[in-house]
């Protein structure tokens, strides 16, 4: 018989999986909101969040010159205002890389698939087709990256040239793109980073002290600030959402898109929008990741993005709030789970509460709207 | 002469080819289908002959051991996915699930558990494949497109969790000694040569499609193509969408398990590292890639994903990032797939079919 720790680490396990289900609720949000205004499941999301750990990781190695952390030299902890600046400046690279990531993927992978493709998406296309087509014949990096720069501009001519004629792919065309960047993006980490498949471990700079006690659990610095660095993230998305002209926007073209065309909402840029907005938001998940955790590599985006998105579903998919809740219930079960069946049931765990919450709700728990529930 | 101009007239023999074809007499089609079959179970020797040997030769692998572990598996399961994908229009995203369960199946009644022959575990891993495809999909079909995703994901993912963590299935270390198919005649089923598994396995895929063919042309074809195109207006005309969705997820299902037979019985070692989730993704664009909902579509793509990296040794590390890209421009450029359905071909593809 297990020895049933949930009694002892009761509250252990609360905080813990409070702290871990907002960060899927930050990355649940990007899921949400595509879904919301293009009915697609942005695969590729997980990628972006990966993206933005290495965004922090590279601010703080590269930009701030902190090394990599490894055993001999100990942890280079900071404090006071070195530590704060530190972390903002970790914060905005992580947000900068994924944001830039979110708009370039929704040009270059998922805007010609609506038949509105524009000259970024066909260079970047251009460039990475070129690249790929040159490493048939050569494993030379530096040759591939030449071949794929001198033929970008009569590829992305051509490409172009298809993309006025403005097609319309199926739904499910949509999907399988999203599939195949997320699969390009992490292969592409994994296949060029400096540590290729390995784990890169982060210098810590923050101490992790406990700040105080909670019903006899120690809330730790970093739980604090990853608390309230994702409640703030999210009431101000929220009031982006609801109060701005540009959230209006939004929630028009999530409520019913030709009506909004016609009403003289750009679409294409309500998109970019949201993409923008999502990317950011998993970009500060990704900040408060590698602060937890100290580690990245290239295959984290996959497991915590297919948990975001059963959080994204079990709230209601395209509903702010239902990303919210669903993450923190999905944190919370995940921890209470697998002390209760063991740690390798984890990623079960999540699964069977999304099938047990779909069964009986099957539009999730509060329910879809961005604009208003679906038919 | 633009570039869309020769884009177009690239697609076009493609059309042209099969039309030509058809129009043959009933005798010539026959006979050149049955030379073509012959051929084919001549492919472990082809990396021999003169032109096509240089085309399809893989350096650095034995060519057949390519046909029997990849090519053979692949183009097997990308036939299944595509009953679900490509004519029912369910996203499955846990197709190894199935795959798994075959596998897993044979080697616990030929190895780990009992000691049954492997012509038994055949009929056995089918069906429990196939009740594993009705368990799951009993609650979930009712579920909305990309629910269904989500969740037959994540069933993959259990099953590979659950074959890790459970002692009963040999765990982490899996299961050894999984017993060949039995020696026929001349087919010694062996270690060594790997020809008489590429004979029993195209003729697996011989069968399937065989089966499909007939299934596509019935009323459960008919069904599972009005559910594809709207499930609501099926639902009204009085199509018991729900059964035929279940039967097309039993369908796939049991395709897969007969896949997972046959790799079981050809390596003779199973773990559940053999069954990650990148494999479903991989059948997936082997199915999108070729052509949702042609089955000749599915073989094709079902070859590309398997024989490509083989081909290409450049390839062989950087793969999945050229599978991605590859599934991107496919998509951008071609959303119907190299051999595109007929329906689609022809441009009946349903308007408004996606919200933007």
């Amino acid at each position: 018989m297990r020895d049933w720790l949930i009694y002892k680490t009761f509250w252990d396990l609360t905080v813990s999986g409070l702290v871990l289900g907002l960060i899927y609720s930050l990355v649940a949000l990007g899921y949400t909101m595509v879904y919301g205004v293009l009915r697609l499941i942005n695969f590729a999301h997980s990628e972006i969040f990966m993206v933005g750990t290495f965004g922090s990781l590279i601010t703080i190695t590269q930009v701030l010159g902190v090394p990599l952390f490894n055993d001999s030299n100990g942890y280079p902890y900071k404090s006071g205002l070195a530590l704060v600046l530190t972390l903002v400046a970790c914060l905005i690279g992580a947000v900068l890389v994924s944001g830039a990531g979110a708009v370039v993927l929704e040009r270059t992978a998922y805007r010609p698939l609506r038949g509105a493709g524009d000259i970024y998406g066909a260079v970047v296309l251009a460039f990475i087709s070129a690249f790929v087509a040159s490493m048939i014949f050569s494993t030379n990096l530096s040759l591939n990256l030449t071949f794929a720069l001198v033929a970008t501009a009569p590829i992305s001519y051509g490409y172009m040239r298809i993309f006025k004629k403005g097609r319309q792919a199926p739904r499910l065309a949509f999907l399988i793109s999203a599939i195949g960047s997320s699969m390009a993006i992490a292969e592409a980490v994994a296949t060029w980073g400096p540590d290729n498949r390995l784990v890169y471990k982060l210098p810590r700079v923050l101490e992790k002290k406990t700040l105080f006690k909670l019903f006899g659990t120690d809330v730790r610095i970093d739980y604090a600030i990853v608390a309230i660095g994702a409640i703030l993230m999210m009431t101000s998305l929220l009031l982006f959402v609801n109060k701005t002209r540009l959230g209006r926007g939004i929630r028009a073209v999530a409520q019913d898109v030709e009506t909004s065309r016609i009403l003289g909402v750009n679409v294409n840029s309500v998109i970019l929008i949201t993409f923008l907005l999502g990317g950011c938001m998993a970009g500060g998940a990704a900040m408060m990741f590698t602060l937890m955790y100290d580690q990245t590599r290239f295959n984290i985006g996959f497991l915590l993005g297919v948990k975001s998105f059963t959080a994204a579903v079990l709230g209601g998919i395209g509903n702010i709030r239902g990303a919210l809740l669903g993450g923190i219930v999905l944190g919370l079960a995940e921890n209470y789970g697998s002390s209760i069946f063991g740690g390798q049931w984890k990623d079960v765990i999540a699964f069977v509460v999304l099938l047990v919450v779909l069964m009986f709700r099957p539009t999730g728990i509060l329910g879809e709207s961005l604009g208003k529930a679906r038919v | 002469m633009s570039l869309t101009d020769i884009f177009r007239a690239r697609t076009r023999p493609l059309t042209s080819v099969s039309s030509r074809f058809s129009a043959l007499p009933k005798q010539v089609r026959w006979s050149l289908m049955g030379l073509f079959v012959v051929a084919l179970y001549f492919a472990p020797r082809w990396p021999d002959v003169p032109v096509l040997g240089w085309i399809i030769n893989t350096p650095g692998t034995n060519f057949s051991s390519v046909l029997t572990d990849q090519i053979m598996i692949f183009v097997l399961m990308a036939l299944g996915l595509n009953v679900v994908v490509g004519l029912a229009g369910l996203l499955d995203l846990g197709y190894v699930g199935f795959y798994a369960i075959g596998a897993y199946t044979t080697a616990i009644i030929t190895s780990q558990h009992a000691n049954l022959p492997w012509l038994l575990a055949i009929p056995i891993a089918v069906l429990v494949s196939m009740s594993a495809g009705v368990i799951l999909g009993t609650p979930t079909l009712r579920l909305r497109g990309d629910y269904l995703a989500i969740v037959t994901l994540g069933f993959g993912e259990i099953i590979r969790i659950t074959a890790n963590n459970s002692e009963w299935l040999g765990a982490a270390a899996g299961i050894k000694k999984i017993k060949h198919p039995p020696t026929i005649g001349p087919l010694k089923f062996g270690v060594l040569d790997e020809h008489p598994y590429w004979y029993l396995g195209f003729t697996a895929i011989l069968f399937v499609i065989f089966l499909l063919r007939r299934l596509e042309s019935s009323r459960v074809g008919r069904a599972w193509s009005a559910v594809r195109e709207d499930e609501d207006a099926a639902e009204l005309m009085g199509v018991d969408t729900f059964k035929f969705k279940l039967w097309a997820f039993a369908i796939g299902a049991g395709i897969g398990g007969l896949a997972g037979v046959l790799y079981a019985g050809k390596v003779g070692f199973i773990n559940p590292d053999n069954f990650q989730l990148q494999l479903s993704i991989l059948f997936l664009a082997a199915v999108v890639l070729g052509g949702t909902g042609n089955m000749y579509g599915a073989i094709v793509g079902g070859f590309l994903v398997a024989w490509m990296p083989e081909r290409f040794r450049n390839f062989q590390d950087k793969r999945f990032f050229v599978f991605g890209v590859a599934l991107v421009l496919v998509m951008v450029f071609r959303p119907q797939g190299i051999i595109p359905r007929r329906s689609a071909a022809a441009g009946i593809a349903k308007k408004g079919d996606s919200h933007v």
